[in-house]
């Protein structure tokens, strides 16, 4: 049990979770292209048009993709924060840090592929909403996020700061989610559900589930990239950052 | 298939300029965060490099 735990903890470690995530991140970026390649193939030549919206539907395999990370990025993002604030961990605050840049940029192609699907489907870029207007909120978090641990500059306070930020937001996803239940909205309910069967073609089902697996992919890759350069930035004088390899050559 | 020429397959059944223009901004960002987070990550590791060879001349 307590040789466990130690492994556990071994890993919330920057010092060994730095080659770690080296050694990781290559793999990610293999999926990514994998997923896309085929999410890519299907969104574009095995799924049928609609029979409403034409070929501007696809616009589909990104936005609900992108929109599913703004959501579920911020949950992980919020979590990390928080473990960071009960635990006084080290990593925590640096893998929060390292997963805001990515969620705001999900949260910013949502919103974007929202306005280039709106457009044509409901005949304006934006309407006050209660779905893209949450949205819109989510993406201002995570920028004042951003912004509140830059404003800092001891990274310790940074990271409470931006915790307890992250945590009050969090209350924000929920709202995101429901919105189209809650309110009268314009947006479409929610694409897939767990207690009814999918409303849409198989095809276009499977598109979309295999670009949500390549935006998976994508976000861990980049965030472990950032992570490291993180983790170097603020171990900087340490002794075992002194001693990696690419510092000594 | 869907698509009878690559002409069909660009013009999007009409909707060319809404397909394209969330696709390839999707793609920019997609392209241009990794390089930003592999310079950062570069940035840091010439910081140090320096730091450590100062360190090595204020030394001898």
């Amino acid at each position: 049990m307590s040789n466990r735990l130690i492994n556990w903890f071994k890993f919330a470690s920057p010092q060994s979770f730095y080659p770690l995530a080296g050694r990781m991140i290559p793999w990610f970026w293999a999926l990514t292209a994998v997923f896309g390649a085929i999410g890519l193939w299907i969104s574009f030549f095995v799924a049928p048009t609609d029979a409403v919206q034409g070929e501007g539907y696809r616009i589909i395999f990104i936005h609900v993709p992108a929109s599913w990370m703004s959501m579920f990025i911020y949950l992980v993002m919020a979590a990390w924060a928080g473990l960071g604030l009960a635990l006084n961990t080290r990593l925590s605050g640096m893998m929060a840090q390292a997963l805001a840049p990515t969620g705001a940029l999900m949260a910013f192609i949502s919103l974007w592929t929202g306005a280039f699907w709106g457009k044509p489907m409901w005949g304006t870029w934006w309407v006050w909403d209660a779905r893209l207007t949450s949205e819109l909120i989510l993406f201002f978090l995570y920028i004042g996020f951003i912004a509140l641990q830059a404003a800092i500059d001891d990274p310790r306070r940074a990271d409470k700061a931006g915790a307890v930020m992250a945590l009050v937001g969090v209350v924000n996803v929920p709202i995101i989610y429901f919105s189209v239940k809650w309110w009268n909205t314009l947006h479409q309910g929610a694409s897939v559900s767990m207690t009814k069967s999918p409303s849409m073609a198989q095809t276009m089902l499977w598109g979309m589930l295999v670009m949500a697996l390549c935006f998976w992919m994508y976000s861990i890759a980049v965030a472990l990239m950032r992570v490291r350069a993180i983790i170097l930035e603020r171990e900087t004088h340490t002794e075992w950052v002194r001693e990696l390899p690419e510092v000594k050559e | 298939m869907n698509w009878g020429s690559p002409a069909e397959f660009f013009a999007m059944g009409g909707y060319a300029l809404y397909v394209w223009g969330s696709f390839v901004v999707c793609a920019a960002i997609m392209v241009m965060e990794p390089i930003l987070a592999r310079k950062r990550q570069k940035d840091i590791l010439r910081t140090l490099r320096r730091e450590r060879i100062a360190e090595e001349l204020d030394n001898q």
